[in-house]
């Protein structure tokens, strides 16, 4: 078997150029059935951490999706906002521990500028139990005060103190903007790895200053408020998009989420944003689906080149098996040598294919990071990793039994003499 | 002294053959003799050959290779007994080209633990013994390193196959056309030296080839078709 071993192996390497663009092939293959499966993973994770320790989010009564995109992604807009003393009232209900008012639809340079109050801070959770820290300044204090999630602060390359314009409208480039007040960096925060890091945070009388001298989406006419003069006013909001909700008991959870249901002033919905995000989840869950069957047939493909590859080797190879035999080899040999082979360019290329992996995760955790949000731990492959490696390994081993029978049904029929 | 190979009332015939390629009703070689076997093409040379390796079997009839009876042995042990007993020379392409030159030669030794004893028993070791017989097929040392087999003339290459069919001394060898691809000079010298070896280790040659010169050298000479009743009717392949 040594014998063997060594004969397999040097049968490659007199073979390299071939070989090698079928470990490549496996190598990619396996590249991208991990990489799939590293961001699947994380994305999940990720998605999962966006919030957490939040019982109920309430807005407007549209779809739980629509809902849980607007409030806690940041993506999309609400189709109508929350009337601030309806807000209040439920706030106020004896089952309530805590509320985080939203208020969204402005933006700052393709950023999202949410206003809500201190309690933002104080009560909301991600990743299971983490709570939002500064890097630098402190929560906003002032009208003009905002936090800057870590994300916009590295894009737009701001730091405490600096001035920040709010466009109205959440458009790349706003058509309007409300430069006449504009807005100092009071604090940024640590990056959390969810949509916080991309938002911009003001407090609800800040969004109220900005909008005083405004109606129905533009700046009234001849009406022109400063902002020191609005400072004097009276900056409590009309209307907020979304609140969040924590509950004194989670049993009281669906009561709770009835009683808003069913409130009568305005029509208002809440939804558990952990059945919102499964939801979610398995909507996106074909997309993600139909990514792991195409890698793995990305990786069939790679073990067919292989055993192309082999057999197309194989003529070639007969007066190579006929001397083997003629000096005492048996068929199960020649059957070793090509399984051999075909297992060593799987193994070969299932490594090569890791190592590729980490390559491109070193150089793009950082972009994937900055671009999506999205940070993609770099670990010791995990046993999902592992158990797919040795999958592909086992495949190709599998793949080799079909050159492997050939060799040996052409060498039974050659003998020793092979026909010139 | 018993005969090295007997074979008596051999039928070989094809799966898909309507006839016989072999019907072989005596034929004996004996202990340290040389023989000639003379053939043309499709006179059932290579089956003859494939018989006494112990790769094919006949339908009927007794196989006797240094008195086993191949015949009645399973594959695996004619696998065994052929790497232990026969060496064997091709026409061409004797070696396996990813092999160094001592590497090819030592192919045998891998495979048959006998063989390596063998060449243990007489060089010491058998890398030694590949060795000893490179040189006496006139190949310099300088040859055996980092060169690639490829790069040998076809000479060349079937002296190092000769060195091959030798390491470990097994007692019987089988040429099947070893000269045909060479010229006069490089044939000559391959056959003296083959002689040469048999002589020393008291083997037994049998070299099959249709060039008719070769006859004088041996101690015996048969034509297959004489021997092999059906190549009369056989038509060439």
């Amino acid at each position: 078997m040594k014998t063997v071993v060594a004969l397999a192996f040097r049968s490659l390497i007199s073979r390299s150029a071939t070989v090698m663009l079928s470990v490549a092939a496996i190598a990619v293959s396996v590249t991208l059935l991990l990489g799939v499966e590293r961001i699947r993973t994380e994305t999940r994770n990720s998605f999962a951490n966006t919030i957490s320790g939040t019982d109920l989010v309430v807005g407007a009564r549209s779809g739980s999706i629509p809902l849980l995109l607007y409030s806690v992604f940041r993506i999309g807009n609400a189709t109508n906002n929350i009337s601030w003393q309806s807000y209040r009232e439920l706030a106020s209900d004896p089952a309530v521990a805590w509320t985080i008012p939203l208020s969204l639809g402005d933006s700052h340079r393709g950023f999202r500028v949410l206003g809500t109050n201190t309690d933002y801070f104080q009560y909301f959770r991600y990743a299971r139990t983490r709570s939002l820290s500064f890097t630098e300044g402190k929560r906003f204090d002032d009208v003009f005060d905002a936090v800057l999630g870590a994300e916009v602060a590295d894009a737009l390359g701001y730091s405490v103190g600096d001035q920040v314009v709010i466009d109205h409208g959440v458009g790349r480039i706003g058509f309007a903007s409300h430069k006449d007040k504009p807005f100092r960096v009071s604090g940024i925060l640590a990056r959390t790895g969810t949509p916080v890091d991309r938002t911009v945070h003001v407090s609800l009388g800040g969004i109220e200053a900005i909008h005083i001298d405004w109606r129905s989406g533009a700046p009234v006419p001849g009406l022109r408020i400063d902002a020191e003069r609005v400072r004097g006013m009276d900056l409590q909001p009309r209307a907020i998009t979304a609140f969040m909700v924590g509950l004194k008991s989670r049993f009281a959870t669906f009561t709770v989420q009835r009683k808003i249901n069913e409130y009568r002033p305005e029509p208002l919905l809440a939804i558990l944003p952990g059945v919102a995000l499964q939801e979610l989840w398995s909507l996106m869950g074909t997309a993600e689906r139909a990514l792991s069957a195409i890698s793995v047939f990305v990786v069939v493909t790679g073990l067919i080149g292989m055993v192309t590859m082999l057999l197309s080797g194989l003529n070639e190879r007969r007066r190579e098996m006929a001397i083997l035999r003629a000096v005492g080899a048996r068929p199960a040999h020649i059957f070793s040598l090509f399984l051999l082979e075909a297992a060593f360019i799987a193994a070969l290329g299932a490594v090569l294919g890791l190592g590729l992996l980490y390559l491109l995760l070193g150089v793009a955790q950082p972009v994937i990071e900055s671009t999506y949000g999205l940070f993609i731990a770099i670990g010791a492959p995990t046993s999902t990793d592992l158990i797919y490696l040795g999958a592909v390994i086992v495949a190709g081993v599998l793949a080799g039994i079909v050159p492997a029978f050939r060799a040996v049904r052409l060498s039974l029929a050659d003998g020793i003499i092979v026909r010139s | 002294m018993t005969n090295a190979v007997e074979i008596s009332n051999v039928i070989f015939q094809w799966p898909t053959g309507k006839t016989p390629v072999l019907d072989i009703p005596e034929f004996s070689v004996g202990t340290g003799e040389r023989l000639f076997v003379s053939g043309s093409s499709g006179s059932g040379k290579t089956t003859l050959l494939n018989l006494l390796g112990g790769v094919a079997v006949p339908d009927s009839g007794a196989v006797s290779v240094l008195g086993t009876r191949l015949d009645k042995l399973s594959s695996a042990q004619r696998d065994s007994f052929r790497a232990d007993h026969v060496g064997v020379i091709f026409q061409l392409f004797n070696l396996v080209p990813y092999l160094s030159l001592v590497e090819n030669v030592l192919l045998p030794c891998r495979f048959s633990a006998r063989r390596a004893a063998q060449a243990t028993a007489t060089d010491g070791d058998p890398v030694s013994a590949a060795r000893r017989l490179l040189s006496r097929m006139g190949l310099s040392s300088d040859l055996f390193a980092g060169r690639s087999v490829t790069d040998l003339s076809v000479g060349q290459q079937q002296r190092v196959a000769a060195a091959r069919a030798l390491i470990g001394a097994p007692e019987l060898l089988v040429a099947d056309e070893p000269t045909s691809a060479l010229d006069e000079d490089a044939r000559q010298s391959l056959l003296d030296l083959l002689f040469e070896s048999v002589a020393a280790e008291g083997q037994t040659l049998i070299l099959v080839s249709h060039d008719r010169r070769l006859e004088a050298m041996f101690d015996r000479h048969v034509v297959l078709a004489d021997l092999n009743h059906a190549a009369i009717r056989q038509v060439p392949e």
